[in-house]
């Protein structure tokens, strides 16, 4: 059986749904070891989960952009002997693992949506316009290196193939944080929304340029679908909502189930983020939108009459 | 001048066009005939002249360097029109297919071949590279790392702001859950995002300009590397393109729209 290790930039006291999501990626490929980054305290009871082999640490947390935590994964990857490297597709973890992959002198393949007991990758390719299927090119002792975009199993599926276990033991590899690389100076938490994470949510309400500066019916609309909120450039340029939520091609990668955008006109940027949305509802008071070429049900209307509408009938229906 | 000269080497991709259709051809590989100097790559260059700019004090120059077949000197000839002061192009067959591994490979040599042949007049510059946040088409955002690792430099990632301080680089940055400001040293690969400026169009006067700096283009050979060293590690073996999304059915609101969409959902079981 392969041996396949897991990157964690930072592990908190419970998995994240994309951390979950990938530990039963790699379990239907091998044995799973997990190298950690950041943490607190003791990262493992958050990892009680049956099969997983080795948890690596550093000497102490390494939070990004710290550049030993490639250090902690070369030594993760010679102690467990692992033929498969994998972690999601975050600026951090991409940064890391790249630099993994030139220390190892092995193939990366970044964005994945799959890969298979043959190792082929299965990947969305030119904004959801192809998909392709790549695989490294076999040598001798040469791992893969991929990172996973979220969202490509189902929550209930993953909640079925992890089994409960023991908290695994940690073990301390002697890995140090650098000397004279890059400085700190300042870090300010960004907010965290208590919706459903963009990038991993089943149902994403969007809104652009108009909205005209309150997000507020949008925000309802969301919490009455359980929806992650999210945004066009010209809204968070404006400053009406925060950066992280902007969907396309310089912010969020979204693929839900479903997706409904109001007030914006539908930008191959903005379509490079969420076309690969299974259904697209959009709303735009004019009919000659963009986005009502690609959209499933569409509605040429002022959003500011329509969604208020569509609140008030998710309410009545709930009863 | 007390600072040493510093220089900018800017990375800059030419890519199909996002505003055209784009595809893969029958081996596999994007269809390359016809492209443009990738957007997120104008942040980059911005970044590096408004840097050039404030340093009153300090020799900076700025090199656009590309690396893609033939037609990407119009990449480096519109980023000497930006602004850029001078530009390199490194193109090679044996560079068709490269993917994130031999492209950084080749990448490597090819800064060092441009920072070794840049002549100053107030010392040794330390040099800073400077690339958009991913490509246009790959959208991997590896390279920089990967660069990073191979030349023995500093990586900071999606940078939002830049300031030149003596012997640093101030950054700021947008990690996964929180903003960070972090002091880069030289040498340093750092990746720009498209919150960092708003880039700026040429005048006449500088696509004039623009003709007369120069522009140098080489091969492996000339920058040391044989093909073997930059053979690819990945391969693609399938392409599919995906039936393009059609649109559903359209209506206009007649008051009823919003419980319309609601029924839909219902229908479509979303809800
Ligand atoms: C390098 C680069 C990267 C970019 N990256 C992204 C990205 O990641 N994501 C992104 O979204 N954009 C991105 N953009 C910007 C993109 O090109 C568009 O400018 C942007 O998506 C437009 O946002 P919008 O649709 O909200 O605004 P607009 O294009 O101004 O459209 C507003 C729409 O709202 C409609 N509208 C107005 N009032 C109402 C109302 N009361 N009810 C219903 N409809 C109404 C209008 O009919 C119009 O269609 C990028 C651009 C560049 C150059």
């Amino acid at each position: 059986m392969s041996n396949v290790l897991v990157f964690f930039d930072v592990l908190g006291d419970a998995l994240s749904p994309a951390q979950r999501e990938l530990i039963a990626q790699a379990q239907s490929l091998g044995e799973v070891h997990v190298a950690i980054g950041a943490y607190e305290g003791d990262p493992t009871p958050a990892l009680a989960i049956g099969g997983i082999g080795e948890v690596y640490l550093a000497e102490t947390s390494l939070p990004a952009p710290e550049v030993a935590v490639v250090d902690l994964l070369e030594t993760a990857v010679a102690e467990c002997g692992a033929e498969i490297i994998l972690g999601s597709a975050t600026a951090d973890i991409t940064d890391a693992l790249a630099r993994l992959a030139v220390r190892l002198d092995t193939g990366i393949i970044c964005g994945i949506a799959a890969l298979n007991g043959e190792l082929v990758a299965t990947k969305s390719e030119l904004a959801g316009s192809y998909t392709t299927m790549s695989q490294l090119i076999p040598a001798p002792g040469r791992p893969l290196v991929a990172t996973f975009k979220p969202n490509n199993l189902d929550p209930e599926r993953v909640d079925a193939l992890l089994e409960a276990g023991d908290a695994p033991d940690g073990t301390v590899l002697p890995v140090r944080p650098s000397v004279g690389g890059v400085e700190i100076l300042e870090r300010t938490a960004l907010e965290v929304s208590a919706r459903p994470a963009l990038a991993e949510a089943r149902v994403v309400v969007a809104g652009g340029r108009g909205v005209e500066g309150d997000f507020t019916p949008l925000e309802e609309l969301a919490d009455e679908l359980g929806a992650g909120l999210g945004a066009s450039r010209a809204a968070t340029d404006a400053g009406w909502i925060e950066h992280a939520a902007q969907v396309g091609q310089t912010g969020v990668t979204v693929s839900p189930q479903l997706y409904i955008s109001a007030g914006i006109s539908g930008a191959i940027q903005q379509r490079a983020g969420m076309q690969t949305a299974g259904t697209i509802v959009a709303i735009n008071k004019d009919e000659d939108a963009p986005v009502f070429e690609i959209a499933d049900f569409g509605v040429v209307g002022d959003l500011h009459e329509v969604i208020p509408q569509m609140i008030e009938e998710l309410r009545r229906r709930k009863g | 001048m007390v600072n040493a000269p510093l220089h900018i080497i800017t990375l800059v991709k030419w890519v199909p066009d996002a505003q055209l259709e784009r595809r893969y051809n029958a081996e596999g590989r994007i269809d390359r005939s016809e492209g443009v100097l990738s957007e997120l790559d104008e942040y980059p260059l911005e970044a590096a002249l408004q840097l050039r700019e404030a340093a009153q004090d300090r020799e900076v120059r700025v090199t656009a360097l590309t690396m893609g077949p033939a037609g990407s000197s119009t990449a480096v000839k519109k980023a000497l029109q930006i602004g850029a002061d001078d530009a390199y192009q490194l193109t090679d067959e044996a560079l068709i297919g490269a993917d994130i591994w031999a492209s950084s490979v080749a990448l490597k040599a090819a800064v060092e071949a441009v920072a070794g042949a840049g002549e100053f007049e107030s010392g040794e510059p330390e040099y800073l590279v400077l690339t958009g946040m991913a490509s246009e088409e790959g959208e991997s955002g590896a390279i920089p790392a990967q660069l990073a690792e191979r030349l023995g430099a500093h990586v900071v990632t999606y940078a939002t702001s830049l300031e030149l301080e003596p012997e640093r680089l101030v950054v700021t940055r947008s990690g996964g859950t929180e903003s960070q400001k972090v002091a880069v040293r030289m040498p340093a690969v750092v990746s720009v995002t498209d919150q960092a400026n708003d880039p700026r169009y040429p005048n006449f006067k500088a696509i004039m300009a623009a003709k007369k700096k120069p522009l140098t283009r080489f091969s492996l050979a000339d920058i040391g590397l044989r093909a073997e060293e930059v053979s690819a590690k990945v391969r693609v073996l399938t392409t599919t393109a995906r039936p393009p999304r059609t649109a559903g059915e359209i209506i206009t609101d007649e008051g009823d729209a919003g419980l319309k969409i609601v029924e839909f959902l219902a229908k479509e079981r979303l809800l």
